[in-house]
């Protein structure tokens, strides 16, 4: 056992999730493989998105996974820099459109 | 991040993957004792080993180490400090040889092979026999490193040369992280030449193929979308055309080696080609049908084997003096882990993706 929560060497063993329970597994990288072929979204816009997604649930292996994923699609660093700050843009503003709930609460309970 | 690039060659630096004993002890070593499976042993699970050959159809000539660039990923370790060149009396050889086996195919490759001295006649030889596709594999700065080479565009057009060039990326930082300093701007400058004498206009049946490997150290994406893409930006930012891109994967040999073992990234890079191990790529592998010939005369299974020196499993026809296509049909194909390369995913060949 490591002693941190993380070990990137748990990354190239994703699909051993199914030991515990192989049919759910299955269905499920069976579902997640066909969710990242070119459809009306490219592959590469595809990887772009999950790595947006990535930083904004702070997954390390999904991070990792889909820097690569998106630079073997042929995005540019620029490219995978902007769906950060999509990325931020979103959790930011999710944070921010709180901020009226507070306020509502906050008048709510003021004379 | 690449760093930035010494003009030597690994052989002009006196590096010691330079000696190839260093490199197949890397290949066959560390993770391959124990925890990934050999070549081999994929292929013997795959019920395909040993390998055979197929019907030979490609004579790949390697004309010389000597290039007017040092690239980071060459697995030639080419570089303008190297001095081996093929003769003229091995190019008459391989003529031949070319003629009396009806090999359809020559692929001239290098270094620059556009640098020997004997290019251009070996061309005009090639053609003359009746020499069914003529393959040159150019860096594109060559075309404008000196005026002797201005007008290749044109001696390309007239003997119908099939040219196939490196274009690592569609913009600047990354073709000159990997092919150096001011390529980008010089095979822009090339192709733009190379388009005005028609060569990848549509209908010209002047075939100008641009080559896409990664910049680092991961595995290319399908070969159909990046060619999309690359057409589109060369078009849109430059008004470049071209016929395909053939999408290559980086082999873990020489310079691209020194690489992956200075960044830390050997071992997930062996992974990556290991999982990616796709048996379908075997039928299609360059080395089932083609021949590989070094500098000075000797054969190959296929390119990668040569720079391993790892010489055709037939002891009586190893050097073109003693070419026996019979023996060499019956010849096992020599493989090691760098093989892995050549079957990840797509798979990979000097052609392109192989499925």
């Amino acid at each position: 056992m490591t002693d941190s929560y993380y070990n990137p060497k748990d990354l190239r063993k994703f699909k051993d999730i199914k030991e515990f329970e192989p049919k759910l597994a299955e269905k499920f990288f069976d579902w997640y493989g066909e969710v990242f072929k070119a459809g009306a979204l490219s592959e590469k816009e595809k990887a772009l998105i999950a790595l947006g997604v990535a930083h904004a649930i702070q997954c390390p292996y999904c991070i990792d996974a889909y820097t690569e994923e998106s630079m073997k699609k042929g995005a540019t660093e620029t490219m995978m820099m902007e769906a950060v700050h999509v990325s931020g843009a979103i959790t930011g503003g999710a944070t921010m459109i709180h901020g009226l709930q507070m306020m509502n609460k906050a008048k709510k309970i003021s004379m | 991040m690449l760093e930035k690039k010494s003009l030597k060659s690994l052989k002009g630096s006196g590096h010691k993957l330079s000696q190839i004993k260093n490199q197949i002890e890397i290949l066959e070593g560390g993770l391959f004792q124990n925890e990934l499976s050999t070549f081999s042993d994929q292929l013997k699970s795959s019920v395909q080993y040993p390998l055979k050959p197929l019907a030979l159809s490609v004579m790949q000539i390697n004309l010389g180490y000597i290039c007017n660039q040092v690239c980071k990923h060459c697995h030639v370790d080419a570089g303008p400090d190297r001095k081996e060149i093929m003769s003229k009396e091995h190019l008459e050889k391989c003529l031949e040889v070319l003629k009396s086996n009806s090999i359809d195919t020559v692929d001239l490759t290098g270094g620059a092979p556009e640098m020997n001295p004997n290019f251009r006649w070996f061309v005009m030889e090639a053609s003359r026999i009746g020499v069914k596709k003529i393959i040159v594999r150019s860096n594109l700065t060559i075309i404008l490193a000196n005026k002797k080479y201005y007008d290749l565009p044109d001696f390309f057009k007239k003997f119908g040369i099939h040219l196939i060039s490196s274009l690592p990326f569609y913009e600047k930082k990354k073709t000159d992280a990997q092919r150096g300093e001011g390529v980008f701007k010089k095979s822009i400058a090339a192709l733009l030449k190379l388009n005005a004498v028609g060569y990848g206009k549509a209908d010209s049946g002047l075939v100008l193929d641009l080559v896409y490997n990664p910049a680092g150290a991961f595995l290319p994406a399908r070969q159909e979308e990046l060619e999309k893409e690359f057409k589109q930006k060369l078009k849109s930012d430059f008004n470049i055309e071209f016929n395909q891109l053939l999408s290559i994967t980086n082999l873990p040999i020489s310079r691209f080696l020194d690489y992956l073992l200075v960044s830390d990234n050997y071992e997930s890079y062996m992974e990556k080609l290991v999982d990616a191990y796709n048996p379908a790529a075997i039928d299609n592998l360059m080395c089932r049908n083609t021949i590989s010939i070094d500098w000075d005369g000797y054969m190959y299974d296929c390119d990668f084997n040569q720079m391993l020196a790892m010489k055709v499993d037939a002891p009586s026809s190893q050097h073109i003096d003693g070419f026996d296509r019979t023996e060499l049909a019956n010849r096992e194909i020599r493989v090691n882990q760098h093989c892995y390369g050549c079957t990840a995913g797509s798979g990979s060949s000097c052609r392109g993706s192989l499925v």
